[in-house]
């Protein structure tokens, strides 16, 4: 018997090494997202580097209608892997990051934005819910962002879906809470993946697996919130107290 | 799922930045644009590469020269491509993308009894790196190069098509693309047979060695070992030259339970007055010492035996920011003797501090047009990157080419078309291939231009 990890955005090199980690301290993991060929590769490493199951699942953020459909088919793979006693756990960690100017130039790619950090998170997220509640435990592990921490000129559209998804799971935290789940919003600073390979070079940069490792040890203990790497913790208090005439003249 | 919902998220993430690579020796920075893909579609999507720019793949960053550079070029860095696709145990087969490493293998399959059949002296060497290399570990003279031991790979053709390539499918272009330094296509998968091995740990014997002969002779004796290597003191002169450590290893049949040390990092560059010849010279001289005058015995992890270096991460640091040079050549037997004598004297006369030398019988010709593997002996050292190091270089390039020898492009910085010309005969082979595979010329490197392929 084993817990599972379902992982949404399995593609993304932060949930890589997320279900690695996970796949180290033998979960099953539900790798979910829309590069089949990719989850394949995926898949089979993980069984091999650490002998657990893991099988490749469709997933579309963006197809709404989809997703009750999906989460039915994941309890039963869950189902499979844990004989009835595993717990589903959730690693949420789709999302897209266009610049700034893109998404003020074209309402598509704002929309498009929308639709996929926030709207499809609180989607899957509300069809997960009765599926947590019924097996009256789990873990929740969903990736927001320093970004959501305050509104910046050069991507608050991106941090204000960032902020949303960590209002929205605040809620979900207590509604879930009676039952035993455990909901953890990571904001995270950038990390050494491809959404940040082409940017300027950023402060306190981590690694796929040395956050990964970091977030497997947070989730361990306990629900909330949690910057990681934990140097934005300091770093974004002092951001988020600037005064506004201040934090607008910076330029950050 | 109809496309409009497939997100920009897969294309934004294979992006181009501007940046500049060193070869592991850090003599030269190279500007170029780099793309990281992280997925097979995005290996593909790199085949683009912007403005005409020609591309080469970099894989772990260990070759010491310009093999992997492309300067005002395009560099795709493959280390996030590393999942393993496939293994049986049955047989040893090895399924795996070229961004595993050999540290990857040593984690995943010795515990299960399997280890690389060839290992070059670090493991943080990719698989596509030790594919374009044909590299060599200790073993050389019984197993061969490291091409030897692929079964096949998936090639991602400059045209954009993905061909698996075999031995038998297609001996030329396996052929070109073993040892072919990424110049006809970017590897996307690899299939190589592991190596069987009773438990974790290897039986190491070391003996001091007082010259040259010595070692040729202890090299004679010690022939059916299964792992052999020489260390030598480079900055023996005279009686002594060529004295050093001979160490031969042999799977152990009990294995070691103690967790591997983490590796200490190198933290600075190194001011580059610390190696000079006296401390470079009471290094070598304790490492000599270190080995009691009766020889010594002794169980280690395959870890510590094939990779030493990669006990301090980051030693390339210790040779300051002006960084180093390595040459490395085979020479054959007989006349080679006289070459690396010559070659010693040379390094040792010309006042360039170079730490331990590492001497290496080397046995059948590598399969690849481009393989260094020959048989003979191979002789490695570093030289610090300073004024006159260059024409150092030039004096072992032309003692390895008139004894028949040639030398490494892994490592290589420095040599020159028509000493290359000389030392590959298939280079012509190897170009009519490339003629075929890639008649644009989409795939260059630094390398490449400065040998006129």
């Amino acid at each position: 018997m084993s817990d599972t990890w379902l992982i949404l955005g399995a593609s993304s090199a932060v949930a890589r090494a997320f279900a690695r980690e996970a796949a180290s301290h033998g979960a099953a993991l539900l790798l979910a997202g829309r590069d089949m060929e990719d989850l394949e590769h995926q898949a089979a490493d993980l069984a091999i580097r650490h002998g657990v199951s893991a099988q490749p699942m469709r997933f579309e953020a963006r197809d709404l209608a989809s997703h009750a459909g999906f989460i039915a088919e994941c309890r039963q793979e869950a189902e499979k892997n844990g004989a009835g006693r595993g717990l589903l756990n959730v690693f949420l960690a789709f999302g897209v990051m266009p610049e700034q100017a893109e998404a003020d130039a074209d309402p598509a790619v704002a929309a498009g934005m929308v639709e996929a950090n926030f709207t499809g998170a609180a989607s899957v997220l509300g069809a997960l819910g009765p599926v947590l509640e019924a097996q009256r435990g789990g873990t929740v592990v969903a990736l927001g962002s320093v970004a959501g921490d305050r509104g910046r000129k050069r991507n608050f559209l991106y941090g204000a879906t960032k902020a949303a998804l960590l209002v929205y799971l605040q809620g979900y935290a207590a509604r879930l809470s009676g039952a035993g789940v455990r909901v953890l919003c990571i904001k995270a600073g950038p990390v050494d993946t491809g959404m940040t390979w082409a940017l300027p070079k950023l402060p306190f940069m981590a690694s796929p697996r040395q956050f990964a490792a970091a977030a497997w040890r947070r989730a361990g203990t306990g629900g909330g919130s949690a910057y990681l790497p934990v140097v934005w913790w300091p770093v974004m208090t002092i951001i988020r107290l600037l005064p506004t005439p201040v934090f607008n003249k910076l330029n950050i | 799922m109809p496309d409009t919902l497939a997100a920009p998220a897969a294309t934004r993430t294979t992006g181009w930045k501007q940046t500049a690579l060193q070869g592991w020796g850090r003599s030269s920075l190279s500007p170029c644009l780099a793309a990281r893909p992280e997925r097979l579609r995005e290996l593909r999507a790199a085949l683009d590469a912007p403005e005409g720019r020609t591309l080469i793949a970099h894989g772990g960053g260990r070759s010491y020269g310009d093999a992997a550079l492309n300067t005002d070029g395009a560099v795709v860095v493959t280390g996030r491509l590393d999942r393993i696709l496939g293994f049986d145990p049955a047989t040893g087969e090895l399924v795996a993308e070229p961004g595993v490493t050999f540290a990857d293998l040593l984690d995943v399959f010795l515990p299960r009894g399997f280890v690389a059949p060839v290992s070059p002296g670090t493991s943080h060497v990719t698989l596509g790196g030790a594919l374009a290399n044909d590299v060599h570990g200790k073993n050389h003279h019984h197993v061969g190069s490291f091409g030897d031991h692929v079964l096949w790979f998936d090639l991602l053709l400059p045209d954009g098509r993905m061909q698996r390539v075999s031995p038998e499918s297609d001996p030329g272009l396996f052929q070109a693309t073993v040892g072919g330094i990424g110049l006809t296509g970017l590897i996307a998968a690899i299939g190589l047979r592991l190596m069987r091995v009773p438990s974790n740990a290897l039986a190491v014997s070391r003996r001091r060695v007082r010259d040259l002969d010595e070692f040729l002779a202890g090299f004679e004796s010690a022939a059916g070992a299964t792992w052999s290597v020489g260390w030598i003191d480079a900055l023996a002169g005279g009686a002594s030259l060529g004295r050093g450590v001979l160490e031969t290893a042999e799977p152990s049949e009990s294995g070691l339970d103690a967790a591997p040390p983490r590796a200490k990092r190198f933290p600075i560059d190194a001011p580059g007055w610390l190696l000079n010849g006296l401390s470079v010279r009471a290094f070598n001289e304790l490492y000599w010492r270190r080995v009691p005058a009766g020889g010594q015995q002794v169980t280690v992890p395959y870890r510590q035996f094939l990779y030493p270096l990669d006990a301090i991460e980051g030693w390339n640091r210790m040779y300051g920011k002006q960084g180093f040079r390595q040459f490395q050549c085979v020479v054959p037997p007989g006349p080679g003797v006289a070459a690396l004598r010559r070659l010693l004297e040379t390094v040792a006369g010309s006042g360039n501090a170079s730490f331990l030398a590492v001497l290496k019988v080397m046995g059948p010709d590598g399969q690849g047009m481009l393989s260094f593997g020959m048989p003979g002996y191979s002789l490695a050292l570093d030289i610090p990157a300073r004024p006159g190091s260059e024409a150092v270089f030039a004096q072992l390039e032309r003692i390895t080419r008139d004894a028949g020898g040639r030398i490494y492009l892994a490592k290589d910085s420095l040599l020159s078309a028509e000493g290359f010309a000389a030392m590959y005969p298939r280079a012509g082979e190897f170009r009519a291939v490339r003629e075929q595979v890639d008649p644009n010329r989409r795939l260059s490197s630094d390398m490449a231009r400065r040998l006129g392929l």
